[in-house]
């Protein structure tokens, strides 16, 4: 039967029987225009600058193909099974070495491996946030926290933030402000390394003043760090979590230095938290997948991860380079971050240029990217755009960029065509 | 009978043309007729030479789908599909050109002008919308010429709003047409011709929750009622039937179409657009109309793809 069979009533539908019986918060689930032309990124003659995907043809198939058969030959069984909620124990002590690399000396009983850190970042909103709750956020944040922050019906709250990341000024002012009318406030989420989606990095002296003001504050700090092994220059300083235990919960995850498709992240939280947030993953999807736990663990176990991870670096290196090198050359006069490391570039163009509006042009000329809308709570960023440099070819990056001028260069000419700034 | 479905592409509609012809292929299959969604890529072309297919069925929207390029290849190959012929389906793909058609054959529509990017180069811009204002008047709906599914479609009350409409429409396109704005009653009429000439289906009536039939009201269920078919008086209806069925006559759009009208207060049709690739999406008019007119899906389809058979024999 066809879903008009099962949907229309008489002669009078809206294709949404059930339209009145969602919970409130479910008018922040919508898909839009934009999200509809991000249908083209798939095209192989569309230069997509727009997803924060790996590169992960770079990957080299003998040691996955390593990994799977080492795990069927030891583990098939424990991985084809059903698991525990709070992860796979091998994996968790591995997770604690790589942790390490970043200062942390954490416990593998602190860790909870989840289905990407997404979701331990779903499941830690949904353990701190009622709705009109206040999250302070960078400017500008983390897409998929701003998706998750919304759908809690969470009040979001942008912090001043400049080259060296978020601003302790602003932090202490908004925190006083926002206690002054009463405000609850639950979280700061931050990427202090290599942000997305800015690039840049929160260096070591903010990062004691904004964990002091949090403190002293209440405030529990959520630091989301998938990018901090891949610098490219000097290494960052280490992550915040080595800093505290109680007022910091940590996201890492797989996704960048192996890969998204197995979806593998964790999360590292006081006993506590980690306890809630264990029964809260029970509760929502009983265990994390075992088999890409597993198979990760395995990868890890049979593989020079670490050399992996440095040659990350250097590809990404080379791909920021030729962004910048482009930029540079096609769009001389307009500002961006200058990361080092990571995968993002956050651009800003003259006041006026919508780039949400701009999108279908850029599509038009085959290259795709991000809007800054995306990444704000509150409207704001309508004339930035993020630019993913990690997944096109090094040509193709410089590709995408030049036509990304054309297409800003013709939207700044009709913008004064029709005096619409 | 072996169809392909041609579906996706590189235009902004990319992802309703995936989603249409996944629907397409599930009724074919209901109706017993096997099908295969191709994407327009470099192997098409020799995929069809070689492999002849009875009927191609494209549900590709943009340039290269609506435009008429696919038909003339088609057309080329030998290959029976649905819709317009070529020459018809360029006439459609233009907006402008499609008012300027149907109002020499004496069907009413709304006022408007059409404007290449180019235009601007030479002329002030504020001068140019200030005879479109003096002539036309606020609200005016600013479009693309070319394009679907409301994408830049918007609507502007002063000079300011549409300044920045122009922006945002020729994001999609390098010309902009703008056109009075009628209020009224807003209705999709679906045509088919099953060999005994072109046979308007029940009016579908548009009620958009915002108050204005956009990208998301067109696709995220529950943002538009519909009511198929349409709440119009007999005679009205009829009339409303009568113009689209001209329309689709005078435009030439074959065995299946999609006339687009609104219905003023004084009970006046005014043909807006029309369309030679309906969508057919979960959401979309064309299926509604079938259903209203008591088919199911799978028949119909069957029966528009039997006809586009036929058809092609006769072209």
């Amino acid at each position: 039967m066809s879903l008009m069979n099962e949907t229309n009533t008489g002669s009078i539908t809206n294709f949404d029987y059930w339209k009145s019986a969602y919970a409130g918060r479910a008018s922040n689930l919508s898909v839009s225009e934009v999200r509809a032309l991000f249908a083209v990124v798939s095209r192989p003659e569309v230069v997509s600058l727009a997803g924060g995907m790996p590169d992960v043809s770079e990957l080299p198939t003998e040691g996955l193909n390593k990994a799977y058969e080492s795990l069927m030959s030891t583990r098939r069984d424990l991985a084809l099974q059903y698991g525990g909620g709070q992860g796979d124990a091998k994996l968790r002590e591995q997770i604690v070495e790589i942790m390490a690399l970043e200062g942390i000396h954490g416990s593998a009983e602190d860790l909870l491996v989840t289905t990407g850190s997404q979701h331990g970042l779903d499941l830690l909103a949904d353990l701190f946030i009622d709705p009109g709750d206040v999250v302070l956020l960078e400017s500008p944040s983390y897409v998929g926290a701003v998706g998750i922050f919304r759908h809690k019906e969470a009040e979001m709250v942008h912090l001043h933030t400049d080259n060296e990341g978020l601003s302790p000024e602003s932090l202490q002012q908004e925190v006083t402000r926002l206690k002054g009318l009463g405000k609850k406030i639950k979280l700061l989420y931050l990427v202090p390394t290599f942000a997305n989606p800015s690039g840049v990095t929160i260096p070591q002296s903010r990062r004691e003043e904004i964990l002091a003001i949090c403190e002293n504050e209440g405030i529990l700090i959520v630091e989301d760090n998938p990018y901090g092994q891949l610098y490219f220059d000097e290494v960052p300083p280490n992550a915040m979590r080595s800093m505290s235990e109680q007022h910091v919960v940590y996201l890492g995850s797989f996704s960048k230095i192996l890969t998204p498709g197995l979806r593998v992240g964790y999360v590292l939280a006081p006993p506590a938290i980690r306890e809630k947030l264990t029964l809260a993953n029970e509760s929502a999807i009983l265990s994390p997948a075992m088999f890409g736990q597993m198979l990760v663990s395995e990868y890890l176990t049979v593989n020079d991860w670490k050399g992996q991870i440095a040659h990350f670096r250097d590809l990404y290196r080379k791909k920021r380079d030729a962004a910048i090198e482009a930029i540079d050359k096609h769009l001389p006069d307009i500002e961006t971050t200058r990361p080092k490391g990571g995968f993002f570039l956050w651009v800003t163009m003259p006041e006026g240029i919508d780039s949400k509006a701009m999108l279908p042009l850029a599509v038009s000329e085959l290259v795709a990217y991000t809007p800054g809308t995306a990444f704000y709570g509150n409207g704001m960023g309508k004339n930035n755009l993020r630019v993913c440099f990690s997944h096109p070819s090094i040509e193709r990056v410089s590709i995408g960029i030049q036509r990304l001028s054309t297409v800003i260069n013709n939207q700044i000419e009709l913008l004064k065509t029709f005096d619409a700034e | 009978m072996k169809v392909v479905i041609l579906a996706g592409g590189i235009s902004p509609e990319r992802d309703v043309s995936l989603k249409s012809g996944r629907r397409l292929s599930d009724h074919l299959s209901e109706a017993g007729i096997e099908s295969e969604i191709r994407e327009p890529d470099e192997l098409l072309i020799d995929y069809l030479a070689t492999t002849k297919p009875d009927l191609v069925w494209s549900v590709l929207h943009g340039a290269g789908g609506e435009d008429g390029s696919i038909q003339r290849l088609l057309e080329m190959l030998d290959v029976a599909f649905v819709g317009a012929g070529s020459r018809e389906a360029s006439g459609v793909w233009n907006k402008s050109t499609a008012k300027s058609i149907v109002e020499a054959a004496g069907i009413a529509t709304p006022e408007w002008i059409s404007l290449p990017k180019n235009t601007f180069k030479q002329l002030n811009a504020k001068s140019v919308l200030g005879v479109v204002n003096k002539k036309i008047g606020f609200p005016l709906i600013t479009k693309p010429v070319e394009g679907g599914s409301a994408q830049g479609v918007s609507r502007s009350e002063n000079a300011k709003e549409l300044g920045k409409s122009m922006v945002d429409a020729y994001a999609y396109g390098d010309e902009v047409m703008i056109e009075r704005f009628i209020t009224g009653t807003e209705l999709a009429i679906t045509i088919v011709d099953l060999g005994k000439g072109p046979e308007a289906l029940p009016a579908v009536e548009i009620i958009a929750e915002s108050g204005n039939f956009g990208y998301e009201e067109r696709y995220i269920p529950g943002e538009t009622t519909f009511y198929a078919p349409a709440r119009l008086d007999a005679g009205i209806s009829q009339k409303a039937a009568e113009v689209a069925l001209s329309a689709h006559k005078v435009l030439g759009l074959g065995v299946f179409g999609r006339i687009d009208l609104i219905v003023d207060e004084n009970n006046q049709p005014w043909f807006l657009e029309a369309s030679v690739i309906p969508g057919l999406t979960e959401t979309s008019l064309a299926p509604q109309a079938f259903i209203a007119a008591g088919w199911s899906l799978g028949e119909a389809y069957k029966a528009i793809a039997e006809s586009a058979i036929s058809h092609q024999s006769r072209r």
